[in-house]
């Protein structure tokens, strides 16, 4: 059985930040991500992030994966990487942790920490012939372009304006795919205004209160019913047909929470953070003493946001584990609670800052 | 209501903070240009200032702040334009060329890349060709792969063009 002071659940940007955070401060670190390659999203985002400087806003965010990359070499002689790995089962009695390299190679940890940083599932909305060839996640859509270099298909219809939905359809126009259009269920955009400003002026249609009817085809996308929705969400006017060989669907994730549920943390609902995630306390720390959660699996958000907080669940990490002073705890804890408060400190903050407060218990001693 | 829905869907015409005119004295006299940046929701962002070297683009109080201009401050550099991760930064100098002419510095991120002297199509905000350009520079001001195109524009439109087509 495999041993190790820090073990970090997912590769993207919240669970290397943890890991870079806790190795730099003397941590052994073991990653496991279940791609082949790390990074999580952050390989696939060929826009440039927002944010503020200390989270690189206006550098691409594959840009940003690969500094991270760079911090990990920095650190390479206290992290182990293990890609193409999924942990799947969390034993409660002993803490224990199983993982799966590829299909068959099974083998077991025992972490004395834990941070998960599993990140996010997609959302899929029910309409017949959903399940045809042709209706894409707008992260597989992603994935084949952008990792892979594939064009996902020659005319696209995109379901949902939120950023993810506004984005992928700028880098699809940008790869020569032809964009149908953007349904929105919404009376307006749900991404960045700039975002969906980006679109428009290439020439995107975005049909807001609009939903789709169902994918046609037989054996593979041919097209899509959309239709206009009324103020109180019932159908209005006329169905349109939409001729497309591609429905990608951006209608929202949820967090990735099995193994929360597994290793027993608390689990809360929480509309505003899109699923179940753990309760925590003002640290990032659950209810069971020994894993912290960070990145989109404690709620969905930005990647600017998940690396802050995987820098907070990996600095709690290395404190537990006794690796610094109190000082330099309360000096680094302090800037990263400052940069969160900042990015979620305006409007579009305001549902997670909501959220957060139904999933913080402050603090678990009582 | 119209209007509204429009601005909904990504269309953001009209004066509001976060995208504001230059003052038109100004703006008539400026040599190389005077910045507009159309970012009028509070968003967690400001790229804007950090990448201004002339202080133009204020320091923010809060990372939510939509952007603010000192125009007296403002060279019509396009370090803005290029680094904006919303690409609402557009620069726009009147003093350029004749009396119907004016010279638009927009952000660009499409293949092919222009060549200097085509004619390309000008695009408003929902993306309808509204006259011809032509390319009088193309520059990558990062070096990042966003790229300024420098167009020349009939002056009566510089508050449409958003955007341009290379014509294939």
């Amino acid at each position: 059985m495999r041993q190790t002071e820090v073990m970090v659940i997912g590769g993207g940007p919240a669970g290397l930040s943890a890991a870079v955070e806790a190795a730099s401060l003397g941590c052994q670190v073991l990653v496991v991500d279940s791609d082949l390659k790390l990074g999580g999203q952050l390989i696939k985002q060929t826009h440039k992030f927002f944010g503020s400087k200390e989270e690189h806003a206006g550098t691409r965010g594959y840009q940003i994966a690969d500094i991270l990359f760079r911090e990990l070499e920095e650190n390479k002689d206290r992290i182990q990487i293990l890609s193409n790995t999924t942990a799947v089962g969390y034993y409660k009695e002993d803490g224990v942790i199983s993982c799966v390299t590829g299909e068959d190679e099974y083998f077991r940890v025992k972490p004395q920490r834990v941070i998960m940083a599993t990140g996010a599932q997609e959302k899929m909305i029910p309409f017949p012939n959903n399940d045809l060839p042709g209706v894409y996640g707008a992260g597989a859509v992603q994935t084949l372009m952008n990792v892979y270099g594939v064009m996902p298909g020659k005319r696209v219809l995109m379901v949902g304006a939120g950023n993810i939905g506004l984005i992928v359809s700028y880098q699809m126009k940008q790869a020569g795919v032809d964009i149908a259009g953007i349904v929105e269920f919404m009376p307006h955009v749900g991404g960045y205004w700039v975002h969906a400003a980006k679109d428009r002026r290439l020439g995107i249609p975005i049909y807001l209160r609009h939903t789709i009817l169902e994918a046609l085809g037989d054996r593979f996308v041919t097209g899509a019913v959309i239709q206009e929705v009324g103020a109180k969400g019932g159908l209005e006017g006329e169905p349109k047909k939409i001729d497309c060989d591609v429905i990608c669907m951006a209608v929202g994730l949820t967090p990735t929470c099995e193994l929360l549920w597994q290793a027993g943390c608390e689990m809360v609902f929480v509309p505003e953070l899109c699923g179940y995630v753990a309760k925590r306390d003002n640290q990032m720390r659950t209810s069971v003493p020994t894993i912290w959660v960070a990145g989109d699996a404690a709620g969905i958000e930005e990647a600017s946001s998940a690396m802050v907080e995987g820098r907070v669940a990996g600095l709690n990490a290395a404190r537990s584990l006794a690796r610094l002073m109190d000082s330099e705890f309360d000096a680094r804890s302090s800037l990263y609670w400052k940069r969160l408060s900042d990015l979620r400190a305006g409007p579009v903050g305001e549902k997670i800052r909501y959220g957060i407060s139904q999933a913080c218990c402050g603090s678990w001693e009582v | 209501m119209e209007m509204d829905m429009l601005f909904n869907s990504g269309i953001l015409t009209g004066e509001r903070p976060g995208a504001v005119k230059p003052p038109q004295e100004l703006w008539e006299t400026k040599q190389n240009g005077l910045v507009i940046i159309e970012c009028p929701q509070r968003i967690p962002c400001n790229p804007c200032h950090t990448s201004c070297p002339t202080g133009a683009v204020l320091p923010f109080e809060d990372i939510n702040d939509t952007p603010r201009i000192d125009y007296s401050k403002c060279t019509g550099c396009t370090m803005c334009v290029a680094k904006c991760p919303g690409l609402a930064c557009f620069v726009v100098d009147l003093t350029y060329g004749g009396a119907d002419e004016a010279l638009m510095k927009l952000p660009y991120e499409m293949l092919p890349v222009p060549e200097v002297g085509a004619e390309v199509d000008c695009l408003n905000r929902s993306g309808e060709a509204v006259s011809k350009g032509k390319v009088v520079r193309v520059m990558e001001p990062w070096k990042d792969k966003t790229l300024v195109v420098h167009v020349s524009v009939p002056k009566a439109l510089v508050m449409d063009i958003r955007a341009i087509r290379v014509v294939k």
